[in-house]
C-alpha cells in the first residue's frame, strides 16, 4: 500500500515536469492525470499548483470550470449517453430512460457495486447517427434503449 | 485489388473497424490478396458502413454493411462488383453526392487521409504553393475577394480580419484554429480533420503567411479522440515533408502548428473564451475590444478561424477569388458544408452553393423524416439557433436571407424533429443547456439561465397566467440585449421561436404570445 502511494506521486511529478515548462501546460497535465489516474485526486492539488507557480485557488478554479476534469473516482466503466438535441430528435429520452432505470443511477453518478459511471455528453459528432453513446471510450451509433441494454449485458454489469 | 472502409467517428461508431477486420481475414481465409484501404466518410451516413471496391480505377459502393454480411458479400462476389441488396453502384454517381457542389469535400472520404503523396496528387498544396510567390499583402486581397465568411456562426469576412491582424505591429503573431465544433447537429471540422486533414494544415500555413504568423494552434474538442489521433499523425507527416516548421517547401518562410485538447467547456467555442482557455486558464469570456485580431492569443495578434474558414482556403488560392465568389448568391458567397441530422432518412454531410432553399436540403437531399411522421420544425444554426416551421422552407440558404426571419446560418448544422416532439421541451433545455455552460462572467446569463429554467417550468407545468409569460419575455429581452457574449445572447432564440411559431408547445395560443414576442 505505502509503496503504491509512494509510485502514484513520482509518477504525478513526472507527468508534471512534462507539463510545467509549457506556458499553457496546466490543462493538458489535468487531462495527463486523469487519463493515467481515472480522476484528480484533490490533495495532489497542492503539489499541482506548485509545480505550475499557481496559487491553489488558481489551479482549482481551472480544474472546476471544466465538465470534463473529475475530483472524484469512477466506476470500473463508464458510459457516457449524448443529451444534445440530434439525438433527442432520434429518441434519445428512451434510453436515457431505460440506462438511468436499469443502472439506477442518475448522471454523474455510480452505480452502487462500482462498475459503472453514468456521464452526460453533448454531442459526440455523430449526430447523423444517433442516439449516441460511448462506453469506454468506445462510440456506438443508432442506439435504442434496447441495444444500449444488450451491450451492457455484453459487458456483464446487467443480470 | 483495393477495398476501402472509412475511418471515421461515425462510421466507427457503427462498426467499420469490425467490417474492416472482418474483410482482412475472410480475405485471408479465402487466399485472396487485395489492399484494405481505410478512408473518411463520404458524409453519406445513412449508408455507412459504406466499403467500397476498387477494380481498374472503378468503385462500386456497398452499404450499409454490418460485420455479419462480411461473408455473405465474399459469396455473392462483391468483390467483382456483383449484385447485392446492399450494392449502391458507382458512389460518385449516388444523386446526394453527385449534386452537390464540393470544394471544401471534394477529397473527403475518397481515399486514404494521411497519404501525403495521394494529397498532392489530388492537387493538394497548389494553394500553399501558390501563396508563397504571393506577397502577404496578396494573399489576403485574393481572400477579401473571394467573398468568405467565417464558418464557425458569425459570419465575419475573413479577408478583413485577416488584414487587420496583417496590420497590427508584433514580434510574435498567431493562427488559431477553432475546432471546437460545440452545437450538437454538427460534424463537418470532425470529417475534414480526419478525412483531409492536410488540407486544414495547408490552409493554417497559408493564413500564417498572410498576416505574418510563425506559429499555430488548432483547439480540438475533447470529444474528438479519432479527430485527434489522425490530426497527431498528419502533423508528423506534415513536418516530415517539409510543409510545417521553419522553412516551409524551402522558402524561407517559417511556420509550425501544434495541437491542444480541450475539456468540455461549449463557452470555450467562443473565440476569446477559446483563447483563455488555450492559455491555460479558465475559459472566462474577455471583454471586447480588444479584437483578438490585434491582441489575441497572450495579447499578441491574432487570427481564430473555424476549421471549414481555414479549409476554405487552399482552393481560393489555387482557383483563384473569382471562381469562388461565382459561386452562392448576393453577399453569401461560395460554399457551405450543410449537415443534416436529427430525424430524417438521408442525414449527412450537403455541400452546395449557397442559395438552396431549406425544402430542398430537407427533403430532396435529407428525404424528410426517417420515422415517416410529418416533419414539424428544424433548429437551425446550432443550439442557441431558432426553430422553424414548416412555413418557412422556402427561405433559402443564405445569411441574410436567413436573417430576415431571425435565423441563423451558424456553422451550417440543420436538426430535424418530427411532429412528437414538443418544443416547449426542447425551449427549457436550451435554457438548462445555458445554465451549465455560462461561464459566470455576466449576471443575464448566469442568473438569467437559471431564472429561466424556472420560469419554463412553471409554464409547462401548466401555471401559464399572462404575468408568467411576460416575464420569460422580459427574461429573453434581458439576456438578448445585455449579455456579453453569444451564449447568454443567443439562448433566447429557442425560446422566443418556439413560443412565436409553436406557443401550443408550451399552453399558449397565437393571440397570448403574438403582441409580446413580436416585439423581440
Ligand atoms: C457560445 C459560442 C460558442 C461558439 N462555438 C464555436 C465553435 O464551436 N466553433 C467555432 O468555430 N466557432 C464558435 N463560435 C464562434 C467564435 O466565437 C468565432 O466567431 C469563430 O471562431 C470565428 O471564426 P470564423 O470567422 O472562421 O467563423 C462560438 C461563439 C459563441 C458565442
Ligand atoms: S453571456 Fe454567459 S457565457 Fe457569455 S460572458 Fe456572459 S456569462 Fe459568460
Ligand atoms: S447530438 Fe448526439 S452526437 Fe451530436
Amino acid at each position: 500500500m505505502e509503496n503504491g502511494k509512494v509510485d502514484r506521486k513520482d509518477e504525478l511529478e513526472t507527468i508534471l515536469d512534462g507539463f510545467a515548462r509549457q506556458a499553457n501546460g496546466l490543462i493538458p497535465a489535468f487531462h495527463a492525470i486523469q487519463e493515467r489516474f481515472g480522476y484528480i485526486p484533490k490533495e495532489w492539488l497542492p503539489e499541482v499548483a506548485r509545480a505550475f507557480n499557481l496559487s491553489q485557488a488558481d489551479v482549482y478554479g481551472v480544474l472546476t470550470f471544466y465538465h470534463d476534469f473529475r475530483l472524484q473516482p469512477v466506476g470500473r466503466h463508464v458510459v457516457s449517453v449524448c443529451r444534445a438535441e440530434a439525438c433527442q430528435a432520434n429518441g434519445s429520452a428512451a434510453l436515457i430512460d431505460r440506462l438511468r432505470r436499469k443502472l439506477g443511477v442518475d448522471f454523474g453518478e455510480t452505480t452502487a457495486n462500482n462498475e459503472v459511471t453514468l456521464l452526460p455528453t453533448y454531442c459526440f459528432g455523430n449526430c447523423a447517427c444517433g442516439p449516441s453513446m460511448a462506453i469506454d471510450g468506445k462510440l456506438y451509433g443508432r442506439v435504442n434503449a434496447e441495444r444500449a441494454e444488450r451491450l451492457l449485458r455484453g459487458m456483464g454489469v446487467l443480470e | 485489388m483495393k477495398v476501402y472502409v472509412p475511418r471515421d467517428f461515425s462510421a466507427c461508431a457503427l462498426g467499420a473497424d469490425e467490417v474492416a477486420r472482418a474483410i482482412g481475414r475472410e480475405a485471408e481465409r479465402r487466399g485472396i490478396s487485395l489492399e484494405l484501404v481505410r478512408n473518411g466518410s463520404r458524409g453519406l451516413y445513412w449508408l455507412e458502413p459504406l466499403v467500397e471496391v476498387e477494380r481498374n480505377g472503378k468503385r462500386i459502393a456497398y452499404g450499409p454493411v454490418g460485420e455479419e454480411e462480411v461473408a455473405g458479400l465474399f459469396d455473392g462476389g462483391f468483390l467483382e462488383g456483383k449484385e447485392h441488396p446492399a450494392r449502391q453502384g458507382d458512389p460518385e454517381e449516388i444523386p446526394y453526392l453527385r449534386r452537390q457542389k464540393r470544394l471544401v469535400f471534394r477529397r473527403v472520404g475518397k481515399n486514404d487521409p494521411l497519404s501525403l503523396d495521394q494529397y498532392r496528387r489530388d492537387g493538394g498544396f497548389a494553394g500553399l504553393t501558390r501563396a508563397l510567390t504571393l506577397s502577404p499583402q496578396q494573399i489576403v486581397e485574393e481572400v477579401t475577394k473571394s467573398g468568405l465568411r467565417g464558418r464557425g456562426g458569425a459570419g465575419f469576412p475573413t479577408g478583413i480580419k485577416w488584414k487587420t491582424t496583417l496590420q497590427a505591429d508584433a514580434d510574435q503573431k498567431y493562427i488559431v484554429c477553432n475546432a471546437d465544433e460545440g452545437d450538437s447537429g454538427t460534424f463537418s471540422d470532425r470529417m475534414v480533420i480526419e478525412g483531409d486533414p492536410f488540407l486544414l494544415i495547408e490552409g493554417m500555413a497559408i493564413a500564417g503567411l498572410a498576416v505574418g504568423a510563425t506559429e499555430g494552434y488548432v483547439y480540438l474538442r475533447s470529444e474528438y479522440p479519432l479527430a485527434r489521433k489522425i490530426f497527431e499523425e498528419a502533423l508528423e507527416r506534415a513536418r516530415a515533408g517539409g510543409y510545417l516548421g521553419k522553412d516551409i517547401l524551402g522558402s524561407g518562410k517559417a511556420f509550425s502548428l501544434n495541437l491542444y485538447i480541450g475539456a468540455g467547456a461549449y463557452v470555450c467555442g467562443e473565440e476569446t473564451s477559446l483563447l483563455e482557455s488555450l492559455e491555460g486558464k479558465r475559459g472566462m469570456i474577455r471583454p471586447r475590444p480588444p479584437l483578438p485580431a490585434i491582441h489575441g492569443l497572450w495579447q499578441k495578434p491574432t487570427v481564430v478561424n473555424n476549421v471549414i474558414t481555414l479549409a476554405s482556403v487552399p482552393s481560393i488560392l489555387a482557383d483563384g477569388a473569382e471562381a469562388y465568389a461565382r459561386l452562392g448568391v448576393g453577399r453569401s458567397k461560395g460554399t457551405l458544408p450543410v449537415q443534416l441530422s436529427g430525424n430524417l432518412k438521408r442525414p449527412g454531410l450537403v455541400e452546395v452553393p449557397f442559395g438552396i432553399t431549406l425544402e430542398e436540403l430537407l427533403f430532396e437531399y435529407g428525404g424528410g423524416t426517417a420515422s415517416g411522421r410529418p416533419l414539424k420544425a428544424i433548429q437551425i444554426g446550432g443550439p442557441l439557433g431558432p426553430y422553424l416551421p414548416p412555413s418557412l422552407f422556402s427561405v433559402t440558404l443564405d445569411y441574410e436571407e436567413l436573417a430576415k426571419v431571425r435565423g441563423i446560418v451558424g456553422h451550417g448544422g440543420i436538426v430535424a424533429f418530427d411532429d412528437t416532439v414538443n418544443l416547449g421541451e426542447m425551449a427549457r433545455y436550451a435554457m438548462e443547456f445555458c445554465a451549465g455552460e455560462s461561464c459566470g462572467k455576466c449576471t443575464p446569463c448566469r442568473i438569467g439561465s437559471t431564472r429561466g429554467v424556472e420560469v419554463m417550468d412553471r409554464i409547462l407545468s401548466g401555471k401559464r397566467d399572462a404575468g408568467t409569460l411576460q416575464l420569460l419575455v422580459d427574461l429573453c429581452d434581458v439576456m438578448i440585449h445585455a449579455s456579453l457574449c453569444g451564449l447568454g445572447g443567443m439562448t433566447p432564440f429557442p425560446v422566443l421561436s418556439g413560443l412565436r411559431f409553436f406557443p401550443e408547445d408550451f399552453g399558449y395560443t397565437k393571440a397570448d404570445v403574438g403582441p409580446l414576442v413580436e416585439k423581440l
